[in-house]
């Protein structure tokens, strides 16, 4: 026999049956599909950032420049002020609704499924068609809140909601934290799942409050859910995009202009290429810092399986 | 320690009447076992002296207190679940002195207390794992320790063995009596399992349909059966029942067999009722062989006896192959006689 397809066959024949190169194989597809649509266009940003490209010119290698530009650049700092303000703020009600309508949804109510349908429904809304509903409510004229509330004699005049720095950050807020709840309550409607019944009712009988039973067992059962889920949300709402740029295109005077919208805003209608793709840049070390943290969060707790 | 009184109590769920007026009178230390077979609400009756389900009517009283409205937290009881219900994020030393935490009990008289239970269930070396760490039986045992520690008034326990092999079974049965003798709580425990029931009860509840059927002491159950539920129901293998009428002095079986009996009422349709223990070899009474098991000391005989299936154990060994016919007799002291139609029990 010719030594050298053996060989081969033999190469092949090793591969597939060892464990990690077998792994390899399998793993190949997905990691140049992810090499391809994920790499690329990150990599070409972090790039741009280091040009001063503009649209229809690809630009020159200008080192840190643009960044050196951002440091002294009081709408970019506003921006990341807002971003972190908004990422917070909103993340911590949508945690603690979130939680909240899980437990409820969790007990045992009349038409339970029918409320967990119409819980989704926020979610399942494309964000720009409730964006723009949100527009309408906080309409500075024909809000339906300022409406009521002037019906029932509160106030004398309609709300500016998003004319007015601080109403219109409570504004965009208050339109994410209602669509970012649904995946909190639900995802966490899910965990509380796993919970088996009995332990609840071991803790009643060891004499736990309900208030106990929810801090020392449903919670610290639930936690490592908490930091999936949590770790989503913040990562949805710190990139946030559509519902700022629909509601206030980052007005007003900057006031709810995001990290996102700024970049967008330098870049594409501002044609600055490079300076938009080093304000999309500069949220990484933001992001990484929230992955790191759940990364820590999310490692299990001893009594998980799997640990030792 | 405290007596356990349930006055005729029901439960529905919806318009579904599960359990129609249960009473049962549980004394101060008694080891009390419901049984019953699958569905037949032995979990719900104790789930309502646990206070985990609502008590539609009737009464429950732990001591000379109704517990009706009573939360579980304030009965004082303590319950052992059949899939035990630890706490996974507490190590068993956590999860034993949980009940105390709560309670507000400082961290010493925590460890004074869980120490000293933890020895008798032989879990001092695990005291720091988690419950995933554990085997099955040590799982069991934690279950155990957290009721022990509490010190309750009463110890329920809902089929805790029944996710134990068989083996191990046999020996946490011991366990639990010797852990009973020794702490004299009052215990209601739960299985469908009537072996379980006959070796470790003072006292046995036999269920069915949501109906107490017959209570007493095992042997009482075993010599003297209620009805033809409990007759079937106590005892392994069952007790062998045969149709027939009573003409005569004698039991003639629907093939015009003559078996014997004590006195008997005339006419009546009855069915004969009589332990595989009391066929024994050497009689007039045909039976033909179908199946014989010998298992060394005792020989499991499965026939056909006045037209109708029976298993015979004798202590003697027997050669007959299947289908021959050996002759055996039955000691009519022994023979049990119901009803045919009620299946109500007529006393001797
Ligand atoms: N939540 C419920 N809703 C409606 N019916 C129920 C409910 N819980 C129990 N039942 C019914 O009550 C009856 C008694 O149930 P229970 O769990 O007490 O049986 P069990 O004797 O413990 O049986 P097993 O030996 O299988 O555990 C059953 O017929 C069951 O279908
Ligand atoms: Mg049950």
């Amino acid at each position: 026999m010719p030594p050298v397809p053996e060989r081969k066959a033999s190469f092949w024949s090793r591969l597939s049956e060892s464990r990690n190169g077998l792994g390899f194989l399998f793993m190949l597809p997905a990691a140049v599909f992810l090499l391809f649509f994920l790499t690329y266009p990150l990599g070409l940003g972090v790039w741009l950032g280091f040009t001063d490209a503009r649209i229809g010119d690809s630009g020159e290698w200008i080192g840190l420049e643009n960044y050196i530009w951002l440091m002294d650049d009081p709408v970019f700092w506003l921006s990341v002020f807002n971003t972190v303000f908004y990422t917070f703020i909103a993340s911590v009600l949508k945690f603690g609704l979130g939680l909240w309508l899980a437990l409820l949804l969790n007990r045992h109510l009349p038409f339970k499924n029918l409320f967990r349908a119409i819980i989704l429904l926020p979610w399942v809304v494309p964000t720009v068609l409730s964006a723009l509903a949100f527009w309408w409510i906080f309409d500075s004229q024909f809000s339906i809140i300022s409406w009521v509330l002037m019906k029932w004699g509160i106030i004398s005049q309609p709300i500016n909601f998003l004319g007015d720095p601080w109403n219109a950050r409570a504004s965009v807020i208050a339109a994410n934290v209602w669509r970012g709840i649904p995946f909190v309550a639900i995802s966490l409607l899910a965990g509380l799942q796993t919970i088996p019944q009995s332990l609840n009712e071991a803790a009643a009988i060891d004499g736990a409050t309900p208030w106990q039973r929810f801090t020392k067992v449903t919670l610290p059962l639930l936690t490592p859910i908490i930091a999936v889920v949590m770790t989503f949300s913040v990562l949805f709402t710190f990139t946030d995009f559509q519902l700022i740029y629909v509601l206030t295109r980052g007005g007003p005077v900057n006031a709810t202009h995001l990290m996102a919208t700024l970049s967008f805003q330098r870049a594409i209608p501002g044609g600055q290429l490079g300076e938009g793709a080093a304000i999309a840049v500069a949220m990484i070390p933001f992001l990484l810092a929230a992955i790191l943290f759940s990364f820590f969060g999310l490692q299990r707790r001893k009594w998980q399986q799997g640990a030792d | 320690m405290a007596s356990v009184t349930i006055r005729d109590v029901r439960k529905s769920y919806g318009a579904v009447e599960v359990m129609h007026g249960v009473s049962v009178d549980i004394e101060e230390g008694e080891f009390v076992v419901l049984v019953g077979p699958s569905g037949c609400g032995k979990s719900t009756l104790l789930r309502m002296l646990a206070g985990l389900e609502h008590i539609t009517s009737g009464q429950i009283l732990i001591g000379d207190k109704v517990v009706n409205d009573l939360p579980p937290k304030d009965r004082d009881i303590a319950m052992v679940f059949q899939n035990y219900a630890l706490y996974p994020h507490l190590t068993v030393a956590e999860n034993m002195g949980f009940s105390l935490k709560l309670a507000g009990v400082s961290r010493a008289e925590i460890e004074t207390r869980v120490k000293p239970a933890a020895d008798i269930l032989g879990l001092a070396h695990l005291l720091d794992r988690y419950p995933r760490q554990l085997s099955g039986g040590q799982r069991q045992r934690v279950a155990m320790g957290r009721a022990i520690v509490r010190d309750p008034q009463v110890f329920l326990f809902d089929e805790p063995l029944s996710n134990l092999d068989a083996k191990l079974r046999v020996t946490m049965r011991t366990e639990i009596k010797n852990l009973h003798h020794r702490l004299k709580t009052t215990t209601v425990y739960v299985t469908h399992d009537q072996i379980e029931a006959m070796t470790m009860a003072d006292k046995i509840v036999v269920m069915h349909d949501g109906r107490v059927e017959q209570i007493g002491s095992p042997l009482e159950l075993y010599d003297r059966p209620d009805n033809l539920f409990v007759a079937g129901f106590i005892g392994s293998p069952a007790m062998n029942m045969i149709r027939g009428t009573a003409q005569d002095g004698a039991f003639v079986a629907e093939n015009g067999q003559r078996l014997p009996v004590g006195r008997a009422p005339q006419g009546r349709k009855l069915i004969y009722g009589a332990r595989p223990e009391a066929i024994t070899l050497g009689g007039d009474i045909p039976l033909t062989i179908e199946v014989t098991e010998p298992t060394g000391a005792e020989t499991y005989v499965v026939g056909t006896l006045g037209g109708q299936a029976v298993t015979c154990v004798f202590r003697d060994r027997v050669a007959a192959r299947p289908g021959e016919v050996i002759h055996v007799a039955i000691d009519p002291a022994a023979v049990h006689l119901f009803d045919a139609e009620s299946g109500v029990r007529l006393s001797k």
